[in-house]
């Protein structure tokens, strides 16, 4: 099946390549919110995408995370959206934008003179953005160059049994093909570190997967609460562990070459663990306040596309790349067939292995890179949230094969 | 020793629990493999199932691995949950139909028309263990 694997990409000066071409309208602030998404509007079916931080006062953490968004191989052009008086370092995102060959402009709303005006400077921009990048030409593209994440929400029973699996059985045979792949949730591996770290390819390697998730553990101590909504229990599991367990499936049985943080980008080919709890004190609230929160680190990380598995239905996408809902449950699916695009619950129900939707799939990501496309991304689905958070770089530990 | 009834998965030989691949009303008989129980409430699906008498203070076995462990006697055959379970790390959020066990249920009275095709041991390949 050779055609199956004629994937088209966009050329980017880093050498990386994007399956999207999106113009990023990225307020700085949340008072510079509305103007960017009124700017989006008229393109709200054809690539153009609001991203942004909310707070007024700096930090590192965000900073980082809209520079890696910013210049994520699925954006070919970037407008700012600023106030004027907030904190956020524009002049900084300006020039790493810049630097990336990508066209770029800032907009001061105190200084365009108001909402109105700034809506029709920004449009007048984005039209011309959107001419340009319509008409850009693609280069062909392996899968080696992809980079997939998948994070799962709404779990349930059925979570750990049907989709999670399944997705780890797809991210086996994408890293076998060279591909990054990247799982998360070190809050829901609570119970898993000691067989996790056994896969690390290096002893030391393995500390830190355990560290993460001992830091992860004494985080939501402090918080009192685990990474465990209502709904989970609703929908039979019964403790952290029990979904830990589950989650821990997605992430296949491939060794685990490295540990990330928000922002890095896998060096290489193969599967990687991010840990998207905060160093430190415990600062700031909760380490994923949402399955989006998580989807935009697994995207920094410079994701093309995101395996979503949910067992009690979310129907979420994500602005810049798009995300694969793997539905785990059965009765869910008959439910919100519309929102899915796999259909894992039928494992449960005897008509399905699981190589068999493991390879689907694998497929259905390739075909991302081959003008298909998801259905949230049909929905128009482009949620994206973006908070406070604090982390140290990584330890030399982190990445051996670098 | 006889084999367990399909409506349920056992993931690993060593668990204590049986997954539950449809909906079972209260009062349904099931064969655990090591001899006949009944349900106890109304399960709904992927929800566990006590695959023989668990006692207190005993570990809940899923995957092979423990996940919490009983906080009363538990009964072949009865709903494992909230609320004769807790986590050996941090208290479970749920809203309070949990422990009562009345789920909303949507669908009910669909469940029980699920294929069970897949054996024993074809659940454990079919359906998994981590890792």
């Amino acid at each position: 099946m050779k055609a199956m694997n004629h994937l088209q990409g966009y050329l980017r000066s880093d050498g990386r390549k994007g399956i999207r071409n999106v113009v990023a309208v990225a307020y700085l602030v949340e008072c510079a919110h509305h103007v960017a998404r009124e700017i989006a509007l008229p393109w709200r079916e054809h690539e153009v995408h609001a991203i942004g931080f909310p707070g007024c006062y700096p930090n590192p953490y965000a900073e980082r995370m809209m520079e890696q968004l910013c210049t994520h191989p699925n954006v070919g052009a970037v407008l700012l959206v600023s106030l004027g008086c907030e904190s956020f370092n524009k002049y900084a995102l300006e020039r790493v934008v810049h630097a990336s060959g990508r066209p770029v402009k800032t907009i001061v709303i105190q200084g365009t003179g108001g909402t109105r005006a700034s809506i029709k400077e920004g449009r007048a921009w984005v039209e011309e953005q959107r001419i340009a990048l319509d008409a850009a030409e693609t280069v062909p593209m392996q899968v080696s160059e992809l980079v997939i994440g998948t994070v799962c929400g709404g779990s349930d029973g059925t979570s750990g049994i049907t989709g999670n699996p399944a997705a780890g059985r797809a991210f086996d045979q994408l890293i076998a093909e060279g591909a990054s792949c990247i799982f998360e949730e070190t809050g829901e591996l609570i119970g898993c570190e000691h067989i996790m770290a056994a896969r690390a390819i290096t002893p030391e390697l393995g500390l830190e997967l355990e560290k993460s998730v001992a830091k992860a553990a004494r985080y939501y101590a402090t918080l009192g609460y685990g990474s465990f909504a209502a709904g989970n229990a609703a929908g039979g599991l019964s403790t952290i562990e029990e979904k830990s367990m589950g989650a821990y499936a997605k992430s296949g049985a491939s060794p685990i070459s490295g540990l990330l943080k928000p922002g890095d980008v896998p060096p290489r080919g193969g599967l990687y663990l991010l840990d998207v709890v905060p160093d430190g004190e415990v600062r700031f609230g909760f380490p994923n306040i949402n399955d989006n929160a998580e989807i935009a680190e697994l995207i920094a990380c410079g994701a093309h596309c995101v395996l979503f598995v949910t067992g009690r239905g979310s129907v979420v996408g994500s602005a810049i790349s798009p995300v694969v809902k793997i539905c785990a449950n059965p009765e869910t699916y008959r439910r919100m067939s519309d929102d899915m695009d796999v259909d894992a619950g039928r494992i449960l129900e005897g008509k399905a292995g699981l190589d068999e939707v493991g390879t689907e799939i694998r497929n259905l990501v390739v075909s991302l890179a081959q003008g298909g496309r998801t259905k949230s991304e049909e929905l128009g689905h482009q949620e994206f949230i973006l908070t406070y958070k604090s982390f140290e770089p990584l330890g030399p530990a982190c990445l051996p094969a670098a | 020793m006889s084999q367990h009834d399909p409506r349920l998965i056992l993931l690993d030989p060593r668990d204590n629990v049986f997954v539950a691949r449809t909906r079972l009303p209260a009062g349904e008989p099931i064969e655990t493999g090591t001899g006949p129980a009944v349900i106890d409430r109304d399960i709904a699906l992927a929800h566990k199932i006590a695959r023989r008498a668990i006692a207190p203070g005993e570990k809940i076995l899923k995957y092979g691995a423990p996940i919490g462990v009983a906080t009363e006697a538990i009964a072949a055959g009865h709903h494992v949950h909230v609320q004769n379970m807790k986590s050996d790390y941090t208290p479970t959020y749920h809203l309070e139909d949990e422990r009562a066990g009345t789920f909303p249920s949507p669908l009910a009275g669909e469940g029980g028309a699920a294929r069970s095709a897949v054996t024993d041991e074809g659940s454990r390949n079919q359906a998994g263990e981590p890792g």
